[in-house]
């Protein structure tokens, strides 16, 4: 936490010459050195990091691919073959690239679900929660947008179906659908400008990520117990506590996404779109990226008018509507204690919301027809009822566990139940050996 | 900030509120609405069960009537470039790349793959250069602005046996023969829960040459009874997308004459080409595996000497 009294100081001269001109070596000090974050962060908190490497990761490899790419749609599709065939490790970049969305995407569902167990979004993160969303949210764009840039049948009619939802808004529908298209229908400029904004977008959420850490910075991390740090021995040091548990958790990572990207490289993608784009010919299931399907399953539930909103309309709004209950989460949940670890009936939901919400991927990716639309319907109201009914009325009627007065009681207490004394220390004692 | 007087205050409101929640919550019927909101999840795994039992009830009943394409799942293959350390077989890559030349290139283009790549089959470079010879490629313009025939070099890509796509299509009975550059990887039958999961373990990625496979020896089968197949089409029931498809059955028995002394049947043929499309489609397959076993062993290495170190640090640290 940011109390404003640094233990920053310079050793060398030049250390001294830089802190008193711009104080940019005390600023990464104090924020990864010297940053004291709780000491019972368990591996779920690792994810910011894996973050924050994945976006790095996905720009430094974006670069070097927009260097060989071609964003015109008569040429775009060839080139990507160009990189795969024939740019030095061109395959890697790419597959790297790819494959990267994927699991960005698999970090920030987890980073949020993190959150959303933890209670990491209650006073006084709420705005560190919201940023949170909003840099999701440039993700999906940016994640949309990229997936039309190979220009094949899926990068295509997913490009067409999913600017087609903004016709179904009334009035300026039609008109928003054609600032995104650039025409009537998804074309040469459709692709010139998801090219350009797909460079865009990360960095715009580079800044926002920017203003999470410092977000972050300010109140403190959350953890575990839920309890506010309240005294030095409830944190530890970022470096090197959290630094060496993050490079583990890191690596672990990265260890399935190189087994993804050596091994399976096309299992996250679709074979379509290896077949390149073809105006007149739609794919017989058109199916978005992996990380869209729960909300394309929510689209598609909506199946009837609803008064004067059409079924379209209702779609698009139960849609969009599934992501702002993110943002409202806050707000939603009533409950004074903010870790699951304490709500029992909070917790069974939370599970239960996990399962609903694979669920309606796994919907989204079947053809909306017969059962599966009503499968769909019972998915969506639970979804929705998660976070209007379940997060409210759990909070006024919930009986929480007894909390722990601290963090350092919380670990001492697990430690000392954990039976065999300290295991920590107990399987320290070989290493200093060696 | 001031972490610690907010934080006494609030929770002194929490075992306030707690100890008002338990009393409130007596009367509350709390449990009636949660059940029931759990309920609702249970009913809709129930669902989930017994609607997949109930498609797959449907689909059996119409059997001359399929909703469902293809009709079989393709049948898999053991291929030399499956699994962690697979490679290709240069042997099975030049006979599919006999089968390609001699068969399929009479109507399907491959403009992706040049002739230079051809070395990777194990041809030496005056091989390549004798093979691309043996195509006359359309250049130009000229000095003088105009086109002209030559024969083809090394840097050339297969040439196209259509002009364009309409004259394919026309020549074809209406439907483009697709360029075969990418489609063993362009081509997938849905793997379906849970075998998705499980492909993740065995690193199931033939798709593509197993639906090859399957649809370049599927031709005998009959069609069931009553059930009507388009004219001009042809019966096959490990098409992706039909019934029956364009493409009549291009292969039959000693057609191709191999030199290596493998046997010379459809099976044999439509697992080379499959073979050879595969390498077409990903002609750095075994770069890729190789990279990425020497990539996973440093990081199995360096994970474990970075686990090692992290419970050094946290050794003396209750956490």
């Amino acid at each position: 936490m940011s109390e404003g009294h640094s233990t920053y100081t310079p050793k060398t001269g030049i250390g001294r010459w830089f802190d008193a001109r711009m104080p940019l070596p005390r600023l990464v000090y104090d924020s990864f050195v010297a940053y004291p974050v709780p000491r019972n962060l368990n591996y779920a908190w690792t994810f910011g990091g894996i973050l924050a490497l994945m976006l790095t990761a996905q720009m430094l490899t974006g670069i070097v691919l927009a260097m060989h790419y071609a964003a015109d749609s008569t040429l775009a599709f060839d080139s990507v073959e160009k990189i795969m065939r024939d740019v030095n490790s061109g395959w890697l970049l790419r597959y790297l690239h790819s494959n990267g969305a994927s699991f960005f995407f698999v970090a920030v569902y987890i980073h949020i679900f993190r959150g959303l167990y933890y209670g990491s979004y209650k006073a006084p993160r709420e705005l560190l929660w919201i940023l949170g969303c909003i840099i999701y949210l440039l993700m999906m764009a940016t994640g949309f947008m990229g997936y039309v840039l190979p220009w094949g049948q899926m990068s295509f009619w997913g490009a067409t179906v999913i600017t087609g939802f903004f016709s179904a808004v009334p009035l300026v529908g039609e008109w928003i659908q054609q600032l995104l298209l650039g025409g009537f229908a998804v074309d040469n400029p459709t692709l010139n400008r998801f090219f350009s904004l797909h460079y865009l977008l990360p960095f715009m959420i580079a800044g926002v990520v920017v203003l999470h850490i410092w977000a972050l910075h300010v109140v403190g991390q959350s953890n575990p117990t839920g309890i506010e740090v309240k005294s030095k021995t409830d944190t530890v040091a970022f470096t090197p506590y959290a630094t060496i548990k993050d490079a583990f958790g890191m690596l672990v990572f990265l260890f399935i996404f190189a087994y993804f990207v050596f091994y399976l490289p096309n299992f996250l993608g679709h074979p379509d779109n290896y077949t390149v784009a073809d105006p007149l010919k739609t794919p017989a299931h058109i199916v978005p990226e992996w990380y869209f399907l729960p909300f394309y399953a929510i689209l598609r539930a909506i199946t009837f008018n609803i008064g004067p909103i059409n079924s379209k309309l209702g779609g698009v709004l139960a849609m969009f509507g599934s992501i702002a209950m993110l943002f409202l989460v806050p707000w939603l949940d009533t409950s004074k204690v903010r870790s699951a670890v304490y709500r029992p009936w909070y917790k069974l939901f939370f599970w239960l919301f996990v399962i609903d919400a694979v669920l309606l991927g796994w919907l989204g990716s079947q053809p909306a027809e017969g059962s599966y639309v009503f499968m769909a319907q019972m998915a969506t109201l639970f979804y929705f009822a998660f976070f209007l009914v379940v997060l409210p009325v759990l909070g006024l009627i919930e009986t929480p566990r007894r909390l722990p007065n601290s963090i350092t009681e919380a670990v001492l207490e697990k430690n000392k139940g954990g039976g065999g004394g300290h295991p920590a220390r107990a399987t320290a004692a070989p290493e200093t050996k060696s | 900030m001031t972490p610690k007087s907010g934080d006494r205050f609030s929770d002194k409101i929490m075992v306030e509120t707690t100890t008002a929640r338990q009393r409130i919550s007596r009367g509350f019927g709390m449990k009636t609405i949660l059940t029931s909101l759990a309920l609702l999840g249970l009913v809709l795994a129930g669902t989930a069960a017994a609607t997949t039992g109930a498609i797959a009830q449907e689909e059996a009943h119409n059997e001359a009537q399929p909703t469902h394409f293809p009709i079989h799942e393709p049948k898999e293959m053991d291929w030399s470039f499956a699994g962690p350390f697979g490679t290709y077989d240069k042997a099975q890559l030049q006979r599919g790349l006999k089968v390609y030349k001699e068969v399929c290139a009479a109507c399907h283009s491959m403009k992706l793959v040049a002739f230079r790549t051809l070395e990777d089959l194990g041809y030496s470079e005056a091989q390549v250069k004798a093979l691309a010879a043996e195509y006359t490629i359309n250049d130009g313009p000229n000095d003088a602005g105009d086109m002209f025939d030559r024969p083809g070099i090394p840097s050339d890509h297969f040439p196209a046996p259509f002009p364009n796509d309409q004259a394919a299509a026309a020549a074809n009975g209406g439907a483009a023969p697709p360029d075969m550059s990418l489609l063993a990887k362009a081509r997938g039958v849905e793997r379906g829960f849970p075998r998705f999961v499980f492909d993740i373990f065995t690193q199931y990625a033939q798709g593509g040459p197993d639906y090859i496979h399957s649809l370049l020896t599927g031709y005998d089968e009959q069609p069931p009874a009553g059930m009507e197949i388009p004219e001009g089409t042809h019966y096959n029931p490990y098409f992706i997308a039909g019934v029956s498809l364009k493409m009549p059955n291009p292969l039959s028995d000693d057609q191709v004459t191999y030199d290596d002394g493998s046997p010379q049947t459809v099976d044999q043929y439509s697992r080379d080409v499959s073979a050879f499309l595969m390498w077409a489609a990903e002609p750095h397959l075994e770069a890729r595996k190789k990279t990425g076993f020497r990539v996973l062993v440093f990081m199995l290495l360096f994970g474990a000497l970075v686990y090692l170190t992290k419970r050094k640090v946290w050794a003396g640290v209750a956490h």
